[in-house]
């Protein structure tokens, strides 16, 4: 777990206030979903790898006798569909956004254990057009905040599931199989005895491979009938995409880390930084209890964001900044300091009262209050000038007047 | 350089002290039924071991408490899947005190085979005295709803009544219970020399270990052990039948004592064969024998409707859950042992106070020790100790003062025992006696009556002394 300095709660806030404008417009929903829930929540579902859940942070509550978990939230998307199920279910369409903190350990202690993510989640609509809004509400974010360099990378775990169906192997060990490919671990292949008509060879292949267009996808095809609607589908996105003028990369082997997407898969990233993903997980809603509701979402991962923006640079001297100074510790004195901040604050100035001995030093005026006459007295800084009054109407009016 | 060794009580005493005997290191007084703690070495002066009860040594051994230890490489195992970056090597395998955990489930209960198991919507419930790795088991198998009872003993009594698996310990050669099958395998076992990471790459412990690796004799003739019966399964308990929990180990005499003067026959209670579940004179009662430690949270998630346990474990489950259902129903006045804050002689300390200042003064924080991790807990709170943490154990607390922890939270019934191993009592917590406990709202269920009843016979039986 991390601090996040005054500085870098700049940039966090920059970032937040930038996709909550953005969601907004496209007529998304902000919800905020509480940082501990059952676990069974979780495990229910089947869509977080058991590698995953091991390491969520999960305890018994205080009035937890039942032995049953609760869990510090490790997912940003799955509570946001309880709370959708619980709460939406009737209205049909919910296009949701949301801003969270997440919580997974990590054993090395070089990353951080707590990580926040802002998403976006579209609930009740089945079309590839819903996975594109998405991929262009996340891509529009990052132009805004003036990220360069990002790569789209483009997957469907039904291709991979298709092509897993194809090796012979048990229920079970294609989930393991499956899960170890969502892991990272596409060696896990290789330990696979050959199979008929040389599909594990295929998948292999089709993992490795990372191709700009979508021509290659229409050679594999041929490989199985199961692969043809997720073939098309992905196919679909990507010349949407290409249309609207945006690059891509198609990349099978990149759908990694949750278990619950069932359609376009995409994963966002600068370098070899991963900055952000997401994809349709028609699945979820119903093994969680809810009715049969197609969704699709993404999350960005505001930690990684946060190190390639700067803070804004501002003025040295903001001309809205003002200093109040109480010349000496008196009743009266201090109310008409208190008064006065808030009158400035009104009047549409940054307005504080000293405390301590240092100023700070972007100020460009100060106003200090003195228990005899002329009680008000305004410096500006920047053109080292100052002027008197004996009320705070009188110099907030020569303030105005100054700083114009 | 000192080198120091946990040593274990219990299953694996007999042959362990019989390969430290070969290996020569001249620890004498570790032999079976050893009243002491703490031994030295005539042959290596650097050398000192310590007995512990065998959970604990992993965790002594990963903190740095001490540089080697000896145990069941299970017990390695429930602490590595909570906390696989422990501080722990494992150097090499005894092999010997072999055995195996199995998960098992009920031949009675009709309980769900492993591959149904994870599309069932009810709550599975696992019995373990290795919580740990029953969770990582119910994840790895994607149980989709499940809970850990987490135990000090008798797991194998709870299916099919009160938990659909449990993750249960077998010695090799010893047959499984007849009334339980395996679902699965998880893991087989045997003593293993575990060693301390930091230890293992900064001291030079070879000589040590060479000396126990080496040290290989046939292994004991072991009696075979008798196929554990747990009792014959009752039919699931419906409608309004009572279940009542009677404690095993050594509250049996006194508990034994009370249901005679109340009148209640029990069958096979002590029971020579291990059965845990005897049967009883009373009509529309079933009883099973478990262990007083884990009664209060099975009342409290409603496994048992009445169990007769000490205040002491009571107050520790209420601790852990405020607002658990489970509450104290009649105190039966027996076992009265008082619970109290224990430091070693040597500390310069005589009352809550000063071990404030002890707390504050030092840089790690205190050590505090118990069985009771919540009673402990909430005695550190309350007395503001500052920087502290709470070393669980799993019995033989005393003998964790001074070297491994500052304070201990244990029970005494006179203070001889304390005394004996150098230890001052500071301050006292409170007192227990065995009770009967139920759930709050027990009355008005419709075992009401019921149970009113058995708390009036148990009543009178306990005002008959007077």
């Amino acid at each position: 777990m991390r601090d996040l300095s005054p500085a870098e709660m700049k940039v966090f806030g920059q970032i937040e206030g930038l996709f909550r404008d953005i969601c907004l417009k496209w007529g998304y929903q902000e919800v905020r979903t509480p940082t501990i829930e059952s676990l069974h929540l979780f495990t229910s579902t089947g869509t977080l790898t058991p590698g995953m859940l091991g390491k969520v942070y999960s305890f018994l509550d205080w009035d937890g006798w039942s032995g049953e978990r609760v869990v510090l939230r490790p997912d940003g998307t799955i509570p946001v569909a309880r709370f959708y199920i619980d709460s939406m279910a009737d209205k049909g369409l919910a296009k949701l956004f949301y801003i969270t903190n997440t919580f997974i350990f990590e054993e090395t202690g070089k990353e951080n254990r707590e990580k926040w993510q802002s998403g976006a989640e579209l609930i009740g609509v089945k079309s590839v057009t819903a996975d594109v809004e998405l991929v262009i509400l996340a891509l529009e974010v990052l132009q805004s905040l003036g990220i360069e360099g990002v790569e789209l990378r483009l997957s469907h775990a039904g291709i991979i599931r298709a092509l897993l169906t194809r090796l012979g192997l048990s229920a079970e060990e294609q989930a393991t199989l499956f899960d170890q490919i969502l892991e990272g671990n596409t060696r896990a292949l290789a330990r696979l005895k050959p199979g008929d008509g040389g599909q594990k060879e295929a998948l292999t292949l089709l993992l490795e491979r990372k191709e700009k267009s979508t021509r290659f996808l229409r050679e594999v095809k041929a490989l199985s009938p199961e692969l043809e609607r997720p073939l098309n589908n992905l196919i679909k996105a990507a010349e949407l995409l290409e249309a609207l003028g945006y690059d891509y990369l198609i990349d099978i082997a990149s759908g990694r880390g949750f278990e619950y997407y069932t359609g376009v898969i995409f994963q966002l990233s600068v370098g070899n930084k991963k900055i952000g993903g997401g994809g349709r997980y028609d699945a979820l809603i119903p093994l969680m209890g809810g009715k049969d509701v197609p969704a699709s979402g993404f999350a960005l991962y505001l930690n990684q964001l946060m190190k390639l923006l700067k803070p804004k640079t501002e003025l040295k001297t903001s001309g809205r900044k003002i200093l109040i100074r109480a010349k000496a510790d008196l009743p009266e004195i201090l109310t008409e300091g208190f008064k006065l901040a808030k009158s400035l604050h009104g009047a549409g100035y940054s307005a504080e009262i000293q405390l301590g001995d240092e100023a700070p030093a972007d100020l460009r005026w100060t106003i200090e209050i003195q228990d005899k006459a002329p009680r008000f007295r305004l410096t500006d800084r920047a053109k080292k000038k100052h002027f008197s009054a004996p009320s705070s109407a009188e110099i907030q009016q020569l303030l105005d007047k100054e700083s114009e | 350089m000192s080198i120091k060794i946990a040593l274990p009580k219990g299953r694996l005493l007999a042959e362990t002290a019989r390969r430290l005997q070969l290996a020569d290191l001249g620890l004498a007084g570790y032999y079976p039924k050893t009243r002491l703690y703490r031994l030295t070495s005539e042959r290596y002066p650097d050398l000192f071991a310590k007995i512990f009860h065998e959970k604990d040594i992993p965790i002594q051994v990963a903190v740095g408490n001490y540089d080697l230890g000896i145990c069941g490489l299970d017990w390695v195992e429930e602490l590595l899947a909570k906390y696989p970056s422990s501080a722990l090597v494992k150097i090499s395998n005894l092999g010997y005190g072999e055995g195996g955990l199995y998960m098992m489930t009920s031949r009675a209960g009709g309980a769900p085979t492993l591959k149904d198991a994870p599309a069932k919507m009810n709550t599975i419930r696992i019995a373990s005295e290795y919580p740990n790795l029953a969770e990582a088991f119910a994840l790895s198998n994607r149980l989709r709803r499940f809970s850990v009872f987490p135990l000090w003993g008798g797991a194998e009594v709870y299916p099919p009544e009160n938990a659909e698996m449990a993750l249960v310990s077998r010695r090799k050669g010893e047959p499984l219970s007849n009334d339980l099958v395996p679902l699965s395998e998880l893991m087989g076992f045997s003593a293993f020399l575990i060693a301390n990471q930091a230890s293992w790459e900064e001291k030079d412990l070879s000589e040590i270990t060479s000396a126990i690796e080496r040290a290989v004799l046939p292994p004991l003739e072991e009696e075979t052990p008798a196929v554990a019966s747990t009792g014959t399964p009752v039919p699931y308990p419906v409608g309004d039948t009572v279940r009542l929990a009677i404690p095993d180990g050594h509250q049996q005499p006194p508990t034994r004592q009370l249901l005679d003067k109340a009148g209640i026959q029990v069958d096979d209670y002590p029971s020579a064969s291990g059965n845990r579940r005897p049967t009883t004179s009373l009509g529309g009662v079933s009883i099973k024998v478990i262990r007083p430690q884990d009664m209060p949270l099975q009342v409290a998630n409603g496994n048992f409707d009445l169990a007769i346990t000490g205040r002491d474990w009571l107050r520790e489950h209420r601790y852990q859950f405020p607002s658990s259902p489970a509450v104290e129903l009649l105190d039966l006045k027996s076992g009265r042992v008082k619970i109290v804050a224990v430091v070693s002689q040597d500390l310069p300390v005589n009352d809550s106070r000063d071990l404030r200042q002890l707390s504050n003064g030092g840089e790690s924080g205190l050590r505090v020790a118990s069985e009771y991790v919540n009673i402990a807990d909430k005695y550190a709170r309350d007395n503001h100790l500052g920087r502290y943490r709470v070393v669980p154990t799993w019995g033989a607390s005393e003998a964790f003062l001074p070297e491994d922890a500052d304070l201990l939270i244990e029970n005494t019934e006179t203070g001889q025992t304390l005394a004996r191993h150098k230890l001052k009592i500071i301050d006292n917590l409170f007192e227990s006696t065995a009770c009967l406990i139920g759930r709050k709202d027990s009355a008005r269920s419709k075992k009401g009556e019921k149970i009113k009843a058995i708390r009036e016979i148990l009543r009178d039986a306990v005002e008959e002394d007077k």
